[in-house]
């Protein structure tokens, strides 16, 4: 699938929480903090997300620190890119909804 | 008065929902599961609604159920390829899928599962129709159900497929 294409609500949050290091309990907090509890991640599917985006090499977990079993994971320089387009592109979109409206409110009157 | 209730169940594959509505059903009314083994649900007491219970198709890596347990999951064990969870209410909403890219890839691997399971199934059951004990038809006989729930599950994936054309 090409890089360009749009991502997914849960892989954005995912992105925007790991611009500093979490583990997966802290990504559905920040997540659900940020969203101001609009958007929860459960755990099956914050797993499956995690594990992809590893794959894909946009995220990297941390090595474990000894006595801990909690994994962390931080944004690599290509998740960092690929969030950065999205942002842009949600602006494009949030930018011509607005115009759009705005064209067909002076329409209105107009007529 | 008991504490512990053990109760036999049968659900179709494709009931899984259902299974887990029972299970919170249970709860509510003050049994939690607390183990299960083969087509066996164990029960103790717990408060009324204290509980919220998930199950899912999974290979229950450890990673996973670390995983889970780290965001305040308890894991309750596991029949065949079913693994159970439960969370007390009061540490917050618990669910496993939370878009329909999960809820898709989830009914995936159970299809996957099933079609393995009815793969195998066809070929002994060829196989055993030219053995001389006749018993070939039993294995037929399981690749056909097998193949009615993966049927099932496939409708069930058509849903969400539908669905996520105008929504993720």
């Amino acid at each position: 699938m090409p890089d360009s294409m749009a991502l997914t609500e849960s892989t954005y949050y995912i992105l925007l929480s790991l611009l500093s290091p979490q583990h997966g309990y802290g990504i559905m907090q920040k997540t659900e903090e940020m969203s101001g509890g609009r958007v929860r991640l459960a755990a099956g599917t914050l797993y499956g997300a995690l594990n992809a985006l590893s794959d894909k090499g946009w995220i990297l977990p941390l090595p474990v620190e000894d006595g801990s079993r909690r994994k962390e994971y931080a944004l690599t320089e290509k998740g960092r890119g690929v969030l950065i387009k999205e942002i842009a592109r949600l602006r494009e979109l949030a930018d011509n909804g607005a115009r759009a409206l705005k064209e067909e409110v002076q329409w209105k009157i107009e007529e | 008065m008991e504490n512990r209730r053990i109760i036999r169940k049968w659900f179709w594959v494709w009931e899984f929902e259902k299974e887990e509505e029972w299970l919170n059903e249970m709860a509510q009314n003050g049994w939690v599961l607390d183990k299960v083994s083969f087509l066996t649900y164990h029960f103790v007491r717990c408060e009324p609604g204290e509980y919220t219970l998930r199950l899912e198709m999974h290979g229950a890596e450890p990673d996973y159920i670390d995983f889970m347990r780290e965001t305040g999951a308890e894991y309750v064990g596991r029949m065949a390829a079913w693994i159970y969870f439960r969370k007390k209410a009061a540490d917050g909403a618990f669910d496993l899928f939370s878009d329909i890219d999960s809820r898709i890839s989830h009914l995936n691997r159970i299809g996957w599962m099933l079609s393995c399971i009815c793969g195998a199934n066809l070929v002994i059951g060829i196989v055993n129709s030219f053995s001389p004990a006749r018993i070939g038809w039993i294995n037929l006989l399981c690749s056909a159900l097998l193949s009615y729930c993966l049927g099932r599950i496939h409708g069930k994936k058509e849903a969400l497929e539908r669905e996520r054309l105008l929504h993720e």
